[in-house]
């Protein structure tokens, strides 16, 4: 039995100050971080967010959101979304296998510990590192191209690791299936030994824990990782950057290309809407998220 | 330790349902470690054996290497007459409870109690019908509907067990089901598995660290240790006469005393004292006396020395340490306790029940 | 052959098979890299490419964008773990010892970056950071003020971890009845024991901050991933080799963070 120790006293702070009022020097204490994260992520997000609603004379204005609908901004929207869901859904079910086959390996194991870090890494490391190492790999000189090009099978002629579909879902990809295994591995992980056993006793086969007792389990936490990663992808913009030298094909290029020099007076803001809708977007996945991760937390934490 | 059995007779037919199950001569190594170290084992249809040990004596191995989670090495589990060692777990038909994480998180307790049936295709009728049945059985008809997280501990190893018989199970096994449980929850729930078998009448092997529950609820105890049973018997049995000095320091209190043996005898603390069989017959030996074989009598010529008295509720225990440095503990009425002090004489005097001698070390 | 046996096999290989497989993927792009950087021009492996990258020396001539890179990457590594460590670790345990109501506020405030994307961010912080110049200067180190922003999420959770593992009141109070000021409280009593907790935050942030590239390059300062990105437009084979040579490091630096974290397991108690 896993021992409770320590933490039942802290189960219950109901610790205020003996005579009731709130703590007002305590208060003090929290100043720094709250000065600090209003400086630099409370009030940028708020210019983001009103600057999306002003002109460039900063008058109030709705000019920006109507700005969202031309044609290669909605295209950017509509490329961003499908290339996050589908190397969300590829990440998901790729990278829980691997969480699954990890799980089994040993605890504290060679294998797991070799797998996560490598995985700690890798979901980290997109942009340019994985930019190049494709390059490298599948590129105009990658070494599969200059190999399969001996076998007559030319990669090369079309530039389709810089297109959207194709080059950018499979690097995606690359740091999908790392991330997946770090968010994912805690919930097969806790998935107990007794579970399937007791399955067992009752009668139920291999597919039968699968389709009654683990599948539900790891169903909410599964969704709710596709969903990070889903965020993850959409908010992409280093290896996409590295990767594609014209045009903007997904958002955060296009957001990108509103900061650079190259900027009409005005058109600034229309950056700023089309990242106000970046984050209405990625807040409602999230949202949906956390609901998911409690219910997990009640389920896999008891 | 007041025992729950009933009289075997109480169905209507004089037979009680269950199979009877036999372990042969199981071995199961892990590397260097034996677990199961030629076990041999019978349980009679209906009867309820409990597994007494200390950790690592590989009681839980045996419960589950005849609930199929482990295959032996060698030897042969049969259930019913018939072989079934090479059965896999699904196929054996026997009802499960675990020391924790029994239920299944995303199901409620009815849910839980239904699922074997479930996956017998039991229509939909006859499955809620059983179910209910099974979580009034438990006494948790009130409860069906809530999750493993939101029942206590007791609770949850209740609708385990309701789950467990549900399928109507040739065997009932139980892996230290209490152990996690509160002391006061221990002492109920251990009541009400009991009585539960006792009305079901299944064949059930249970497994336990704690002395006090398998001699409180089983029909004979088996005492293990590295891997075999050192011995098997009914409770009474394998209190008053134990097999090996293990089991008598394993199972209640014991003092061991040094000793003069004799022609079947003992000198011990200026007493004669008979033997048991199977104990040491001549030579210096080491007795082992219960505290509740020992009378106190206070003495101010006495050679034994108080050290402490300690209340225990319904009984008392007195320490003390005789002339020759002994330490030995007498039991005494709770209402005699406040009348020793620390450092009062007393003389101590052994009943004349047999006791175990072994060899000194 | 027993059933339990079969089983197991059956596990093991299947790992096999799909770390197997997917290993692959995973190797061949850091293959690639490997390859591209020991090409000699006549067919053949050289390393005369690592030897290039590693003379430090000629660095500042032939490659001076790099070592502008390395340095301020390395400079910011070191400012961003340390305002992030000294920001958060008190202030946490300060809300866990005298402000419990706070807790959902600075959590969620520490998750929010999570759904504040970095090109988000950057849009907002424009005007911020001109006010930073305008005080400090235009130097690259002082985007470790963003950065500690990004890490916020992951720094929060891994010190959140550690702290809840120890019983941080019980602690401090103990601490404080044996008469230690609060100063004595939070670094011989609380930090010791969050130790683990505080490597793991320290090399997740090394890892974001060597890995970063949205900020820094649109706000055209220098960092690693910048200089490599410049630098693969000249000579693509050392841009490559830097590439790689950053992402081991990283890997080494969370394999042996993963071994400090393993030391103070506590063992599951034994089967009987």
């Amino acid at each position: 039995m896993r021992p409770t120790g320590p933490r039942l006293l802290a189960e219950h702070p109901n610790t205020r100050a003996p005579n009731g009022r709130k703590p007002l020097g305590a208060l003090l204490g929290l100043l720094p971080f709250l000065a600090y994260t209003t400086t630099f992520l409370l009030v940028p997000t708020l210019i983001v967010v009103v600057g999306a609603f002003l002109d460039g004379n900063s008058r109030p204005t709705l000019g920006n959101l109507s700005a969202l609908a031309q044609p290669q901004i909605v295209s950017a929207f509509i490329h961003s979304t499908v290339l996050s869901a589908v190397t969300a859904v590829l990440g998901a079910v790729f990278g829980a296998l691997l969480a699954y086959a990890v799980s089994t390996a040993r605890e504290g194991g060679l294998l797991r510990r070799l797998v996560t870090s490598l995985c700690g890494v890798l979901a980290q490391f997109g942009g340019v590192t994985l930019a190049f190492a494709f390059g490298a790999t599948v590129g105009f000189e990658g070494f599969v191209t200059l190999w399969l090009k001996k076998y007559g099978i030319d990669l090369a002629g079309s530039t389709w690791l810089f297109e959207p579909y194709k080059g950018l879902v499979l690097v995606y990809t690359y740091f999908q299936i790392p991330l997946m295994l770090i968010v994912f591995l805690p919930a097969v992980e806790g998935l107990r030994p007794q579970w399937r056993e007791a399955a067992e006793s009752l009668g139920g086969s291999t597919w039968h824990y699968w389709r009654h007792v683990a599948g539900p389990i790891l169903a909410p936490s599964f969704i709710g990782a596709m969903l990070l990663l889903f965020t993850n992808a959409f908010s992409a913009y280093a290896t996409a950057k590295a990767l594609i030298s014209q045009g903007s094909p997904i958002i955060p290029l296009q957001i990108g290309g509103t900061l650079s020099s190259e900027v009409i007076l005005g058109q600034e803001n229309v950056g700023k809407a089309m990242a106000l809708g970046m984050v209405a977007i990625v807040a409602v996945v999230m949202t949906i998220y956390v609901v998911l991760q409690r219910r997990t937390t009640k389920w896999l934490g008891s | 330790m007041s025992s729950l059995r009933m009289p075997a007779t109480d169905r209507p037919d004089g037979t009680r349902q269950g199979v009877a199950v036999a372990l042969y001569d199981l071995r199961r190594a892990y590397g260097p470690v034996r677990a199961l170290d030629g076990l041999t084992l019978d349980i009679a249809p209906g009867e309820f054996v409990a597994l007494l040990g200390p950790s690592g004596c590989g009681k839980t191995t045996a419960l589950r290497v005849l609930a199929g989670l482990e295959d032996p090495d060698t030897g042969r589990v049969e259930v019913d007459g018939r072989d079934i060692t090479a059965t896999p777990t699904s196929a054996r038909d026997m009802g499960m409870v675990f020391q924790a994480y029994s239920l299944f998180p995303h199901m409620t307790a009815r849910q839980n109690v239904e699922f074997g049936l479930q996956l017998r295709r039991i229509p939909t009728a006859r499955r809620r019908a059983r179910g209910a049945e099974m979580l009034d059985l438990v006494g948790l008809s009130e409860e069906a509907e809530r999750y493993a997280h939101q029942l206590s501990g007791g609770q949850q190893q209740r609708v385990a067990l309701a789950r467990a018989l549900a399928i109507e199970p040739q065997v009932l096994l139980l892996d230290e089901p209490l152990s996690a449980l509160d002391a006061k929850v221990r002492v109920q729930l251990r009541a009400e598995i009991r009585r539960i078998q006792l009305e079901v009448g299944t064949t059930t092997l249970f497994v336990t660290h704690d002395q006090e529950e398998a001699l409180a609820v089983a029909d004979r105890v088996g005492v293990m240790r590295a891997g075999n049973l050192e011995q098997l018997a009914a409770p009474q049995d394998l209190y008053s006469r134990p097999a090996t000095a293990f089991v008598a320091d394993f199972v209640g209190l014991t003092n061991r005393l040094p000793a003069l043996v004799e022609g079947g005898r003992a000198q011990v603390l200026g007493t004669s004292v008979p033997l048991l069989p199977g104990s040491a017959q001549r030579g210096t030996a080491t007795v082992l006396i219960r505290p509740e074989s020992i009378a106190v009598t206070a003495d101010p010529a006495g050679r034994a020395t108080v050290v402490t008295a300690s209340f225990l509720g319904a009984t008392g225990l007195l320490h003390t340490v005789t002339e020759s440095g002994e330490s030995v503990v007498a039991q005494i009425d709770n209402e005699a306790v406040s009348t020793f002090n620390p450092g009062d004489k007393v003389t101590l005097i052994p009943r004349p029940n047999p006791a175990l001698a072994v060899a000194a070390d | 052959m027993s059933l339990r046996a079969t089983r197991r096999r059956r596990q093991a290989s299947f790992r096999w098979a799909v770390v197997g497989m997917i290993g692959l993927f995973f190797a061949l792009p850091i293959f690639g890299m490997v390859e591209f950087t020991t090409r000699a021009p006549g067919g053949g492996r050289t390393l005369d490419t690592w030897a290039t990258l590693l003379d430090f020396g000629a660095m500042d001539e032939n490659y001076p964008e790099l070592k502008a890179g390395l340095v301020a990457s390395a400079g910011l590594t070191v400012l961003t773990v340390v305002i992030m460590l000294v920001m958060l670790v008190p202030t946490m345990t300060w809300v866990r010892l005298r402000l419990p109501g706070m807790r959902r506020l600075v959590e969620f405030v520490c998750l929010l970056p999570l759904t504040i994307p970095a090109i988000v961010l950057v849009v907002g912080l424009a005007p911020v950071y001109a006010w930073v110049a305008y005080f400090l200067g235009e130097s690259s180190l002082w985007l470790a003020f963003a950065y500690v922003v990004l890490v916020l999420p992951y720094a929060y959770r891994a010190l959140d971890a550690g702290l809840s593992a120890i019983d941080v009141k019980t602690l401090a109070e103990a601490a404080r009845s044996l008469g230690a000021g609060w100063p004595t409280v939070m670094w011989r009593v609380i930090l010791p024991n969050v130790r683990t907790a505080v490597l793991s935050a320290s090399f997740l942030s090394v890892a974001l901050v060597l890995g970063e590239f949205t900020i820094a390059s649109l706000f055209s300062r220098d960092n690693l991933q910048v200089a490599i990105n410049q630098l693969g437009h000249r000579d693509t084979s050392v841009a490559v080799a830097a590439a790689l040579a950053a992402l081991v490091l990283a890997f080494i630096l969370l394999f042996a963070m993963s071994f400090v974290g393993a030391r103070r397991r506590t063992h599951r108690p034994k089967e009987s």
